[in-house]
């Protein structure tokens, strides 16, 4: 499955946002000036980089690309012998989380930044509920995230893009909760989570420091 | 909420419009028919109420900066407002219908709620900017049968989340970002769930979803309006 590549609504294709297309997810270049953060905005932890609050839209986008990181690998470590249906929608939605890791890694780097490394993760062992719950959980803290980081933002090609994630992330939230026999939205309003909320929620499956983009 | 059509199968029956985001063929039919027909006048009322948006000769380049930001950001809120409205009266014609029962009928009940709220919220929104809200239009549905109601809801919900998308990076005030952005996930949650029911994928445009313009979206909705 390639979306990028085969839209589903090709029509829709050339919209543009403030003159911009969709496929500026891949900065231009010209955006690079504007902000070099460079290794310094990297803390040597995650729990750090995760809390911290400077750092721009480097900061912002390396905070979400750690969350991408995470819940791509909570899809990769599925439990075996998932329940058709759901199995669909673990492979369908671990690939658009990889794929979101692409775009802010790259978003990250057309910034001058450098892109937050990968994190080792441990998730608790169990079955097809307890994934299920878990998932919910880590989609829904997603869509809370990029909606509270999302107002910081200053480029607008960056929030167009983080826009289009969080969609995704809804999306996803939707779909687990409705397969758990919960409202696909329990509420009117999704409420934005800050940062220090979202650490808390994450921080349990976060056991280490990955080795250094690069290496 | 569990499935209760049998439609698992990614076919909806019943008409055309059951038919919609089947598949991208359709959709495209469906927006050239959109753009082709209806009310005209409605359309004049609707594009009036969001500012003159759907003109792109009604931009104004000689505005000052600040009054033209707080403006635009009050023609987005009414241009939001009116596809809540829509939405809102969609779904009460829905309930009003007798299609639905039991858990069906209280899953719309709960869409239909959140879409008035959201009416309410950015109701409060534009007047809290200064402006004057969008009024209610006058709105029609098709309403046939379970299958096309559902297509046509999933539709609708997919609609307004790429609207809020394409809007975003054009709101000025940090508030009304945020207010935009917490309903923007909730009508992506609202389209995926709608999305599973009808057998469409829940990430119909893959990874990244797609944003609609203001033009696109007015034209798509323009069979619902009447004069």
């Amino acid at each position: 499955m390639s979306p990028r590549t085969k839209p589903a609504v090709p029509e829709l294709a050339g919209i543009e946002v403030q003159g911009m297309t969709r496929s500026a997810f891949i900065l231009r270049s010209t955006l690079a000036a504007g902000a070099v953060y460079g290794l310094g905005a990297v803390t040597p932890f995650v729990g750090e980089a995760l809390a911290q609050s400077g750092g721009g839209d480097v900061g912002i986008v390396n905070y979400a690309l750690t969350l991408e990181y995470l819940e791509t690998a909570f899809y990769e470590r599925a439990p075996k012998g998932l329940s058709n249906g759901v199995a669909t929608y673990v492979k369908q939605f671990g690939a658009e989380e990889s794929q979101h890791v692409d775009a802010l890694t790259a978003t990250v780097k057309q910034l001058g930044g450098t892109p937050a490394p990968k994190p080792t993760f441990g998730f608790p062992d169990g079955g097809e509920a307890a994934f299920l719950k878990l998932a919910q959980t880590l989609e829904d803290t997603g869509v809370g995230a990029y909606n509270g980081a999302a107002p910081q933002i200053q480029s607008k090609e960056v929030l167009a893009a983080a826009g289009s994630i969080v969609q995704i992330e809804a999306r996803h939230a939707a779909i687990i909760r409705v397969q758990r026999n919960q409202e696909p939205a329990p509420l009117a309003f999704d409420k934005p989570l800050t940062q220090t909320a979202v650490l808390a929620a994450v921080k349990p499956l976060i056991t280490g420091q990955g080795p250094p983009p690069g290496t | 909420m569990t499935d209760p059509t049998p439609i698992e199968g990614g076919h909806v029956p019943g008409g055309a419009l059951g038919e919609l985001g089947a598949d991208a063929a359709s959709r495209k039919r469906f927006l050239k028919m959109a753009g082709g027909t209806g009310a005209a006048g409605a359309l004049s009322a609707l594009i009036a109420a969001c500012g003159g948006g759907a003109s792109k000769s009604a931009k104004s380049s000689s505005t000052a900066a600040t009054q033209a930001s707080n403006s635009g950001d009050v023609k987005i809120v009414n241009y939001a407002l009116t596809l809540e409205y829509l939405e809102t009266a969609f779904y009460a014609k829905v309930v009003a219908s007798g299609l639905f029962k039991g858990g069906d009928l209280a899953e719309i009940r709960l869409i239909g709620r959140q879409e008035a709220e959201h009416v309410a919220a950015l109701t409060a929104t534009v007047a809290k900017l200064g402006g004057t809200p969008a009024p209610r239009p006058q709105s029609t549905f098709p309403i046939d049968n379970p299958a096309q109601v559902l297509g046509l809801a999933a539709t609708v919900e997919n609609l307004g989340a790429a609207a809020y998308l394409g809007q975003a990076a054009n709101i000025q005030s940090k508030e009304v970002l945020a207010a935009a952005l917490s309903i923007h996930s909730v009508e992506g949650r609202h389209a995926a769930a709608l999305n599973k029911l009808v057998g469409r994928s829940p990430t119909p445009d893959g990874a990244f979803a797609k944003p609609a313009s203001m033009d696109q979206v007015l034209a798509a909705v323009k069979p619902f309006i009447v004069a």
